[in-house]
């Protein structure tokens, strides 16, 4: 099973880029393995300091660099992350295939046969699949993220990183089961002879703003969760109705037309609007996409300021 | 010759006990309390706001030189933690700066993003990095790392298998590979067994010697003056004293009057031991059992514990040992009474005085710590390091083991011992002689 998580993880990694190619991304190196010394001795002290330490005085982002300073920090946080996940379980990674297809089940009998939602033709196994499948991410790495500086508290208290990486891993750490229940995607449009379309390539960048958001919402919410725990509570709940509120188990079409420029205020619309179409080859819409987009690339900016104004007082309150 | 590679100036924190006290407050709480605080302010100003601020450092200013090991001593509360946690980066001074001119390595605990789940491989590549290591640094120092740690056959074996003093050894053998040029350590050494500890205390003096920079914060009196040649006193947020180890280890020791001879817990939660026995209160008494800070050297000392056994069933041992200023432990001594020993204890308020006899311990500062255990599975419920201390007042006469003599009278102890000497005049002629050969 863990060789299996390895594998994944390699993959992942790679496709993710979160180590440069060099480092062969495992948790279990060859220890005989000589390389070069990173310690060079230092014999004269530097004349500016290499830390200053002061309080903050105005509002200043997250910054990207600090998440390649510290890339294996962060690699090493997500492989724990999921590790920890799959070893603790009885069915391990069979839990991330058997989550979508029991919800896809459910909501295939109960909303495709029985309420017999449209679903723009495609059959509706695959229609919520499609749905279901970037949800379930989304959803998994928002709550994750929304817990894991109160779950990481012991590191917070004890030593020093960007707080950043916490919830950023967590997020990152479920792109691997989005990987895997991809697998069952492609099972599906090959039983249901979908045809697959040059559209198809845009999907990884769905996932990426996807991710994205998540990181954003994430962020937010971990930042508050630190201080009022009410939000690991209130989050799952908010989660459950914005499910209600995107496009998973009904088509966007579904929502009257005097609705439709409120229910587009959602980024989620535009993102799993376009990944259902990307990946059936239905018509893209791209200014929902667009708005999508935009909506992701603000939040993220606002989470990046905010978090780092929270990110002083975390110590203090954790 | 050496310029500084710490700068300290002016560092002061600021603690708001309102937040502090109510940990996880709840969104609605917060709600009201900023509404509360909007609702005050406009009222009546500044009054009500100093009563819930703490500074827990105030102006401190300090510079340490390249190599140089210095020892931070205070009591609980002195702000040594807040003073580790800012030069650390947890958390941010409230006023003031810290310039470090290397790089800094903080072992505020060992294992730090241990995960028992996962083996003793990965936790040592997890763990090495979470303290600013390289990955590949950590490949290349494995096998020295899991040298030091012994526990070769466990390597792949769940950190949650292992027994505690394994898990101690291996997160402490990760973070004695760490080669800052400044390193920030914690009461790492409290854990573990005697011969690890001794370990340790030999890794930091190697980590010293190769002209790195260590800050050491502890209660552990002999071993700051064993590592450390200059020691900072914090006291209520301030440095009291900043020198010699000796000087003011002793000063810190005696400052604290006739409170260090006495102690109690008040709060039974808060009290040194765990759900099964916690330390109520602990004294240097006298022969008619009075707290007493000085003792003559010709009275016996008691040391009186007081202890609440809050589960029972367990056959427990309070045991003591005396320290003199150098560090040098001059004995210990566990509770053979012989109505407890190896009796299950039930529940219920204990008292256990152990009395030095008088013309034995020398003259000078002695330091107490103290050990509630268990026997038969053996475990330690507290340990409580350099809890008192107190004075044995030299005293010369007939009584005494002085005597007459005025110089140092050196030694761990001074017994009055009882000297007998036979005398058989010359002249006379004796027997024995003749016999020899």
């Amino acid at each position: 099973m863990s060789r299996q998580v390895r594998i994944l993880t390699r993959v992942l990694s790679s496709f993710l880029m979160t180590t440069s190619a060099s480092d062969s991304p495992s948790l279990t190196p060859n220890s005989t393995n000589k390389t070069e010394p990173d310690r060079v001795p230092q014999f004269n002290l530097p004349d500016e300091p290499l830390v200053v330490i002061e309080p903050k005085k105005s509002w200043s982002a997250v910054g990207v660099h600090d998440f390649w300073v510290y890339r294996e920090l962060l690699y090493f946080l997500t492989l724990r992350d999921i590790k920890v996940r799959y070893k603790q379980t009885l069915l391990g990674v069979l839990w991330v295939l058997l989550q979508p297809l029991l919800t896809t089940v459910v909501f295939t009998i109960f909303l495709g046969l029985l309420i017999r939602v449209p679903s723009e033709g495609t059959p509706y196994v695959l229609f919520v699949y499609v749905g279901l499948l970037p949800w379930t991410f989304f959803s998994a790495a928002v709550i994750s993220s929304s817990n894991s500086l109160v779950n990481n508290a012991h590191l917070i208290t004890k030593v020093y990183f960007p707080r950043s990486l916490i919830p950023v891993s967590a997020v990152i750490g479920r792109l691997l089961d989005l990987a895997i229940a991809f697998l069952v995607l492609v099972c599906l449009m090959a039983y249901y002879h979908v045809a697959v379309t040059w559209a198809i390539l845009l999907l990884p960048v769905l996932v990426a703003l996807m991710t994205l958001l998540a990181v954003g919402l994430g962020m937010v919410t971990s930042a508050m969760n630190v201080k009022y725990r009410d939000v690991g509570v209130l989050i799952p709940v908010l989660l459950q109705l914005l499910m209600y509120a995107s496009p998973v188990v009904y088509p966007a079409s579904l929502v009257p037309a005097r609705w439709q420029r409120l229910y587009g205020l959602n980024p989620l619309v535009g993102l799993l609007g376009s990944f259902r179409s990307a990946a059936l080859g239905a018509q893209i819409d791209w200014s929902a996409l667009a708005w999508s987009g935009a909506t992701t690339a603000v939040l993220l900016v606002g989470a990046a300021f905010l978090f780092r104004r929270m990110e002083a007082h975390f110590a203090d309150f954790v | 010759m050496n310029r500084a590679i710490i700068k300290v100036e002016h560092l002061s924190k600021l603690y708001r006990l309102g937040a502090t006290h109510n940990v996880h407050p709840t969104l609605r709480e917060g709600l009201v309390g900023a509404f509360k605080a909007a609702f005050r302010r406009q009222n009546n100003g500044n009054n009500s706001k100093n009563k819930n601020i703490v500074w827990a450092l105030k102006d401190v200013s300090f510079e340490v030189s390249r190599g140089e090991v210095i020892g931070i001593i205070g009591r609980n509360g002195a702000g040594k933690s807040t003073l580790l946690k800012i030069l650390s980066r947890i958390t941010d001074p409230t006023v003031g700066r810290i310039a470090l001119y290397g790089r800094v390595g903080s072992l505020l605990e060992v294992g730090t993003g241990f995960h028992p789940e996962l083996t003793g491989r990965e936790n040592i590549f997890l763990n090495g990095v979470i303290m600013g290591m390289k990955r590949r640094e950590l490949a290349r120092k494995f096998d020295e790392i899991v040298a030091f740690a012994d526990i070769h056959r466990f390597i792949d074996t769940p950190v949650k298998r292992y027994s505690s003093g394994m898990y101690v050894r291996l997160a402490f053998a990760v973070a004695a590979h760490l080669e800052p040029e400044i390193l920030i350590v914690d009461e790492v050494l409290a854990v573990g067994d005697e011969i690890f500890q001794k370990k340790c205390l030999g890794k930091m003096a190697t980590i010293a010697n190769e002209g790195r920079t260590v800050l050491f914060v502890s209660h552990n009196m002999p071993a700051v003056i064993n590592l450390c040649p200059r020691v900072i006193l914090l006291d209520s947020g301030v440095v009291a004293q900043d020198g010699k180890a000796s000087e003011v280890v002793s000063h810190y020791l005696h400052t604290g009057g006739a409170k260090l001879a006495h102690r109690e817990w008040p709060n039974i939660s808060t009290a040194p031991g765990d759900d099964v026995v916690r330390l109520r209160s602990i004294s240097v008494i006298d022969e008619i059992e009075q707290v007493c800070q000085s003792i003559d050297i010709r009275k016996k000392v008691g040391i009186r514990f007081e202890y609440d056994v809050l589960e029972p069933g367990h056959r427990l041992v309070p045991t003591f040992n005396i320290a003199m200023e150098s560090g040098a432990v001059v004995f210990w001594a566990g509770d053979r009474d012989p109505n407890w020993e190896n009796t299950p204890r039930p529940k219920g308020r204990y008292t256990t005085i152990a009395w030095i006899p008088g013309n034995f311990l020398n003259a000078g500062t002695m330091i107490l710590s103290v050990t509630i255990s268990k026997v038969r599975p053996t475990h330690e419920h507290l340990y409580e390091q350099g809890v008192l201390s107190f004075e044995v007042l030299d005293r010369m006469g007939v009584d005494t083991a002085r005597g007459n003599f005025h110089g140092h009278f050196a030694g761990a102890v001074r017994p009055l011992l009882p000297w007998q000497t036979q005398f058989v005049p010359k002249d006379e002629g004796s027997v024995e002689i003749d016999s020899t050969p």
